[in-house]
This record gives structure tokens, sequence and C-alpha cells, in this order.
């Protein structure tokens, strides 16, 4: 793996030809949608050609193809938005160039967003960088395997039930989930407004916050956003982290509690009190994520019909199946699904039966949160219930595939800061990831305290 | 006794208003799409192009303020946007977004003015918040999408179903008109769509204590359609009834040149819009502070016109007509305050006689408020109104230098110099006339009739003095010198 420094000294246009060079390499992985290399090119020429040199300079990087980004199409992996050429970029992407950080290319994902394996991509699913036969895990895949395998130092992904986290876990990089509202969401192909969040993934937790503090702070574009708090003086001070008992359970995988517990000895030896705390509402998160998710995904995907862009079915021939047959050719079965599930509970009679009544449950696991970070800085877990598992192994079981996600979701809900840093691998040489959970803001925190661990050898 | 005597109709209406703002609900674009190339108005928010974010205009939120006041209705301290699901192309995100659950106006009234000045009083059950849809032109075979419309600003005003007459109808449409554009909300171009009405009409037997079956005509813009639809349906839907038939719940259009009513679509199968918080906007959260120094920028409202102006004895037809231009209105209330009501009520007569002129009266009350265009100097109104009372000029002259003043003359007395307006008064010269005049043997018979006790005969030598003076001679001193000499 590379990490930014590893950038520091050749020029630009050596880096990305090097970053490309590593890439066109990747043919058995395919972690990458689409290489940005002419618009790359040209911008490591102009950067060398001198001017303002960023925290950035040079630095190569992936987008998840979900960000609007120049250079070739934003697809979501998905055909509905195969040859769709974004004519502006995400925030994030914009800041992250304004350092001088070259994107060279757009990054596989479960076909927007949903999924927790790539293996939803339109285009074929990614493979796990440690092990081909495996999942990269999902949806930001691509992503997490890219900087798994060297392509880049640092790629860019969405979070918004475990999508950066969990297939940090499982390809063995560090996974950043931030606050929610911490990095704009102006750009990014919207998958479920009150869950979603940018955030990136790198090869250790240094890079990772330096990515996420000049990603963060308040856009005028995203209404959601917060003001910056990326350098407010936030610091742990109780020294107590809580293991959250639930996620220890016999039901998850022995090895990836143990690599989990050796990881909380780290932080014991680091200073920190561990105790075992529960989270009574974290078995009932599955179920409010699949309630409300669905709901705003089956809103946010509404715009897709065809009429202005993206797919529209050849085979149409009035305005009922314009809409009716761009969209079942367009949308991946995984997509179908989850906006029949949200149109079914906000259907009239059923508001409040399930969309209400998952939000209600929601504030409970907020207060339960709350409560809990009272008393501990951080809290600790796994971040998946299992190292990766086969490609193909959940495809045809939706319910399994979800239940990958129960360890993440809790976070997204209550929308908290998360971390996920590798702890090790299992006997077969499986990446497992801890994960952090902080209180609002504490990003910054999380991700020194895990630079710490890092130091622990 | 008609068979339609023996039914009640009742009335429900909902009004979209247009918000006055530069940029739209959540982008930039011009909210101004008036004589536009279609498409040329819209960012990529309008579009609904993936990663697109709204970005909620306060200005519209301001003018939202403004309009709880004019409503009488409270301002929610904390409202919210919702997302109400359906497909068409018009609508770029397939969704609009609005306010369901918690909407920015609370509960407040309208109290209309209707012509036989009894008034109406309307409750407003609530107004909400929301953007408007796109523009589709249908050709053969294919149509066509203009979203320069798609995210302007509404509010859309909700009334229960207080309206038991087409007459009240129309007189609460006229009055939410006017209320609207002076509270600066909206610029109420009808003919742009600035504000269009929903009628929900219904009708039962006379003491029945259930509603009938309702019908909505949809998107009317004018009072007068408002009035012919509500009339129209309310005989239809009777006739229906009489005749045994089954009154289908459905939406219908109003056809102009017919003047009739026609089905659009049944809503007994209702479309289910699964309404669902829109994540994207956070909450608007308002406090006491800030709505009242938004509500302070709210200039007087018609009804607070009309108290001011009960006191210049004025008629309910020329209050009316003079309602029909805000910048009038303001005119005359200012010069009450400066000058006092014989002033102003003399303007407000010149001003009420203009509109009426140009067919904007009371009767034509279609005509869009008119607030630009008005250059008239309240000094030199004031300056003519003292003139004319003070008899330096007739009051046919005084109408004729009002007119040239509305055209954007200046300085009043100037121009009655000018073209020899100004009356004399003074007794030796209009003496000398009255001397000629009933020296003259054609005033012979005048005279004589007046010492037989025909008094009007004096109007003859009246006018003679006038004629001879070239209209400048004080009609009243001449009379009374006349009187003197013989």
């Amino acid at each position: 793996m590379k990490s930014i420094r590893d950038y520091s000294s050749g020029s630009a246009l050596e880096n990305v030809n090097k970053a490309i060079a590593e890439a066109k390499a990747d043919v058995d992985f395919h972690s990458l949608l689409c290489l940005t290399e002419e618009r790359a090119i040209a911008r490591a020429k102009k950067l060398d050609d001198g001017g303002k040199k960023g925290r950035l300079h040079g630095v190569p990087f992936v987008v998840k193809d979900n960000f609007l980004a120049f250079g070739g199409p934003t697809t979501a992996a998905s055909k509905m938005l195969e040859n769709f050429n974004a004519p502006l970029q995400a925030t994030a992407v914009e800041r992250l160039e304004a350092e001088g950080a070259i994107c060279i290319g757009k990054a596989n994902l479960d076909a927007f967003a949903h999924g927790g394996s790539t293996e939803n991509s339109a285009f074929g699913p990614t493979k796990n960088a440690i092990d081909k036969s495996r999942v990269a895990g999902g949806s930001s895949g691509g992503s997490a395997v890219s900087v798994a395998l060297g392509i880049v130092p640092f790629a860019l992904g969405s979070d918004t039930g475990g999508s950066i986290r969990q297939p940090a876990s499982f390809n063995g990089v560090v996974g950043v989930k931030p606050t929610y509202g911490t990095v704009s969401r102006y750009g990014v192909v919207a998958m479920a407004s009150s869950t979603d969040t940018i955030g990136c993934f790198a090869s250790n937790a240094a890079d990772a916050n330096l990515v996420m503090e000049i990603m963060s702070g308040q856009d005028r574009k995203d209404m959601t956003t917060l003001p910056d708090f990326w350098r407010d003086d936030y610091a742990f001070t109780k020294k107590k982290v809580g293991v959250i008992k639930p996620f220890m359970s016999d039901s998850v995988d022995i090895e990836v509690v143990s690599r989990v517990r050796e990881y909380i000895e780290k932080l014991q030896g680091l200073g920190y009190e561990a105790e075992e705390v529960d989270l009574p509402m974290a078995k009932y998160s599955l179920g409010m994520y699949y309630i409300v998710t669905p709901a705003e995904i089956m809103s946010n995907l509404a715009r897709y019909d065809g009429i202005r862009y993206g797919h529209r079915s050849k085979e149409a021939k009035n305005l009922g199946e314009v809409y009716t047959k761009s969209r079942a050719e367009g949308f991946e079965a995984e997509n179908k699904r989850r906006i029949m599930i949200g149109s079914f509970v906000l259907s009239s009679g059923f508001f409040d039966a399930y969309y209400l009544k998952a939000q209600k449950a929601r504030t409970l696991l907020v207060n339960e949160f709350r409560e809990l970070f009272k008393q501990y800085d951080v809290l600790v877990g796994p971040v998946a219930p299992t190292p990766a598992f086969k490609l193909g192994e959940n495809t045809t079981d939706p319910i399994k595939m979800y239940l990958a996600d129960v360890m993440t979701v809790p976070a997204s809900m209550a929308g908290l800061p998360a971390i996920s840093v590798p702890a090790g691998v299992t006997q077969q040489g499986l990446p497992v990831g801890a994960q952090l959970i902080g209180d609002y803001t504490s990003d910054r925190a999380l991700l020194e305290l895990a630079e710490q661990v890092e130091g622990v050898i | 006794m008609s068979v339609y005597d023996d039914y009640d109709m009742t009335i429900g209406i909902e009004c979209h208003v247009q918000l006055a703002t530069k940029t739209k609900l959540f982008s930039t674009a011009d909210n101004d799409a008036r004589d536009k190339e279609p498409n040329t108005c819209v960012t990529p928010i309008d579009f609904g192009l993936p990663g697109m974010l709204p970005v909620l205009n306060r200005e519209a939120v301001n003018l939202a303020i403004k309009a709880g006041k004019a409503l009488n209705a409270p301002i929610a301290r904390v409202s919210r946007f919702d997302r109400k699901h359906y497909y068409y192309p018009d609508l770029p995100k397939g969704y609009q977004t609005t306010q369901m659950y918690q909407p920015i106006i609370l509960a407040g009234y309208v109290d209309a003015p209707m012509d036989d000045g009894s008034i109406v009083r309307v409750r407003i059950h609530h107004a909400h918040m929301e953007e408007d849809a796109g523009k589709l032109t249908h050709f053969n075979g294919y149509s066509l999408v203009d979203l320069n419309r798609a995210g302007t600003p509404l509010i859309e005003i909700v009334s229960e179903p207080d309206i038991h007459s087409a007459a009240a109808a129309r007189a609460y449409a006229t009055e939410l008109y006017r209320l609207m554009t002076y509270a600066g909300v909206t610029h109420g171009d009808l003919y742009y769509g600035n504000m269009r009405f929903d009628v929900n009409i219904s009708v039962a037997k006379k003491g029945s204590n259930v509603l009938g079956k309702r019908t909505e005509v949809k998107n009317l813009n004018s009072f007068r359609s408002v009035e012919r639809a509500a009339e129209y349906e309310c005989k239809r839907q009777i006739d229906l009834l009489e005749r045994g038939e089954r009154m289908i719940q459905e939406t219908r259009g109003w056809n102009d040149d017919k003047q009739i009513t026609t089905s659009q679509r049944s809503k007994e199968d209702a479309q289910d819009y699964r309404y669902m918080p829109d994540a994207d906007i956070p909450p608007i959260v308002l406090t006491d502070e800030e709505i009242e120094r938004i509500q302070a920028e709210v200039p007087m409202l018609p009804g607070e016109y009309r108290e001011k102006w009960a006191e210049l004895g004025l008629d309910k037809s020329v209050i009316n007509s003079l309602l029909a231009n805000q910048n009038y209105a303001r005119v005359i209330t200012e010069i009450q305050e400066k000058s006092g009501d014989n002033t102003a009520k003399r303007v407000a007569h010149w001003f009420s006689s203009a509109l009426i002129a140009e067919g904007s009266g009371s009767e034509a009350d279609e005509t869009p408020v008119d607030n630009v265009g008005m250059y008239v100097s309240i000094d030199d109104l004031t300056a003519l109104a003292e003139m004319t009372e003070k008899a330096e000029i007739s009051s046919t002259n005084a109408k004729e230098l009002f007119n040239e003043l509305l055209g954007g003359a200046r300085d009043p007395r100037a121009l009655a110099e000018k073209q020899h307006m100004l009356q004399v008064s003074d007794e030796g010269a209009i003496g000398a006339i009255v001397d000629e005049v009933l020296a003259d043997p054609a005033s012979a018979t005048s005279i004589a009739d007046i010492k037989a006790g025909k008094d009007k005969a004096i109007g003859y030598l009246v006018g003679q003095v006038m004629k001879k003076s070239k209209g400048q001679a004080n009609p009243g001193l001449a009379q009374k010198l006349i009187r003197e000499k013989l």
C-alpha cells in the first residue's frame, strides 16, 4: 500500500503515470470502472508548470463512481447512468483538487451504492484485494481495493449504512465515515439523504485525517453541512472505551472477535480503560435502517425517469412505458428491491406504522448513544460479523446480505462518526477491521487515536 | 321556488400564489420566466441532475411570513419540507418539495367584502410553501418540456369550506389577491398565472348536516372564472342529483370559451403521493423577533385602508376602485395624514374617476394591481386640491389638471396659469363683466324670469359671465354679484 508521503518527491506527472500504470495492471480485481487518464495527465502537467503547491500536490486518488467528477462518465455503476457525463464536480472533489490532488479514475461500487459486496455493479463485481475468490465488500468496494492494491494512497467513498467501513474492514485499510454533515454531499449521487456521508479510504489514519480535514466544512450547496469543526480542540478526556457487548456475541465470527479484542488491548496499553456496554436498541437498528433507507432511496431514485438524461428505453411507445421500461432496464435487481420496499413503507396508511415508527426508534437509539458518550470517549466493536465472504455466497439471500450491515448501521442511523481500522488478519490471512464509534464531531480525535494505535507494535 | 333553492352550496378554495422572489425556491435560477426562451431559467438543481441538493431561498420564507400577516395567521416557529411523489415530465425530481406535515402558515382568516357591503369571513386552514412544476406543451405525437417555472416558489393557501355562494367565492378570491399583492408577496400577474385558484364545490339539500360529494375545478386564473365555475358546477351538480344520478368525486377543468367545466380525472382511486420528510432541507426555525421584524415591513393592507377611508365618507364602490391601485391608495392615505380629510377625499374622487375611466374600477377588477409608473407628486396633488378648495380653479379644470399630473406633468399652478384656468375672484373685474351681461338685451328674458321668481334662470346669466371671462370667473362670486345688482 502507498501513503501520501510516498508522492512527496516525484513530479505530479510521474505520480500520475505511476498510478495509471498500477491501475492498468489491475486486470483481475476490477477496482476501477474508468480511468480519467487524459484529464489527470493534463492536470499533472499544469501542476508541474508551477503555481501554488497544495497539501496534496500531485497526489493521485480515485473516487467512487457515484461522485460527479470530470474526465469520465459518472455511472453509479448502473446502466441508468452508463453514459452520464457530469457538467460539474462534487464539492469533495473540488476541495481535493484545490489542494493539488489528481483524480485518476472512478471506482466500482454496487449500483447506486445499494449493497455490501460490490456484486450489484452493473459492470461486474470488484474482487477482494487479498483473496480474489472473495468479495471486496461494499458498496465502496472499488475504492477500498484500489487503496489496498496500492494504486492510489487514498480514495473517496460514501457511507450510508457501512459502505466505507465494511469494505475497509474486508481489505485491511482505514475507512472513515464522518459525523453526518461533515463533508458536503453536493455532487454525489444521493442514496439516502438522512444517512449519506462522504468519507475516504487510506492506508493509514494520518493520511485519512488529512484528506478528511480538506474535504470537511460547511458548503452553501448542501444545507445539511456543519460548520467546519475539524480543527476544533476535541480531546478524549474520559480515557474510557465501551466495548459494545451485542457486537461481540457468539453469532459473530470468533476470529473477528479475537482480533477486535486484541485491538482493545492496544487501546488499554495506551491508558484507556475498557468496559463492556450494552446498546439495547442496536438490534432494532437494522430494522430501522431497512425502512428509512429504502424510503429515501425510492424518493432519490425517482428522478431517473428517462426524460432528461440517463437511460431511456428504445422500446417505449408512450409516456408510461418511458418510465416503466427505462427504469426496468436501467436499474439493477437490488435497486428495484429497495424501491419496492420504500414504496411500500411510505404508502398511504402504512407511513405511521413503518416510517414514522422507525424514526421514533431512531430517536431512542440516538438517546442510548448519547447516554453512553457521557461515560465513554469511544465505543468499540467489529465492523462486520465475518471477514470477506465468498463471491456469490450471499447474492441469492438478500436478508443474509443485509445482516452483514448489522454493526455498521447503528452509527449511520445516529449520524455518529465511525471508522474502520485494520485489526489484524484471520488464520486464512483475511483482514479484520475494528470499528471505533465516537460522539458527534469527534472525528479527528478518533483518527488521532487510531494513529496512536498504529504506533503500538 | 326553483329546485336550485332547495340546495346549499359549499365551497373551499385552494390558491397557489407565486412568490415575488428574484430566484427560485431552491436554486439561483431567475424566478421571472416571463417572455424567456424555454429552459433558460434553469440550473442543475431545477433540472434534477444527480447529486444536486436544494438550497432554501430565505427571501421566499420571508414572503411567506408576510403572507401570514395578511392572512391573520400565526407563523409556525418550526416548519419543514416534505416530498410529494409522482411521475410527470414537468416534475424533474420525481417529487414536488412541499410542506405536508408542518406548514409555515397556521390557521387564519380573510374578511372579504361583498358588493352589497356585507363581509364574508373565510377561515384559512393553513398555507404552506412549495415549488411549482414546469410546463408541457403538447404537439402532434410528442410533447416538449419547459422547466423555466420548475422550482418557482409558491404558497398554497387552503381555505376552510366557509364559502356558500359563487359571489362570495369571487369576493374571497379578489380579496386574497389584494392581500397578497399589497403585502408584496406576489407580483399578482394573473395573465402569467401568478395566482391560480382550485375551487372545491359540493351541494347538499338544505338542512342536511352532511356535505355532498365534491368536485375540484382546477387552475382558474381570474376572479370571474372562479365565480362562473362555481355557478356552473353548483347547477350541474344539482341537476345531476335531481336526475337521480350519482356524483363522482373528480377533478374538473374550466373551459373559458364555452363557460363550462369538463371532467379531467376521477379522484375515487386517489393517487398515493407517498409523502415523506425531505432530509435535504433542515427545518425552518424562526424566532418571535425574526417574525416581528419581517412582518413590520408589510405595508398597509386593504382592510386598514378601508378603515381609514371610512372616515372620509367615501362610497364602497369608490373605495373598491381605489384599492385596485396600491400606489393610489398609498398617496391618498398620505394626503389624508398630511392635509386632512377634505383634501384626501377630493383626491380620492379624482383617482376613482380616473380608474373607472381606464376601466379598472370595481367592476373590472381583473386588472393586476399596478404598482409601477406612478410618478405623481403628493405635493402637486395637495396643491391642486387646495386650489380647488379655495375656488382658484373650477372643479372641471381641476380634473383636467389631475389627469395631466397623472400623465407626468408637474406644478399645477403653473399649468393652470398657462392654460388660463385660474379663476378671477376680483369683485371689481367680475362686477364689470356682470354689468356687461346684464346690459346685454339677450339677457332681458332671464332677468324678467328671475324677477318673476323663476330663480333657475340665473344659470343662464352666470353662464354668460363665465363665457365672457373665458371660464376664469369664479362662478359663485358671479352669482352673488348678479343677485346684488338685480
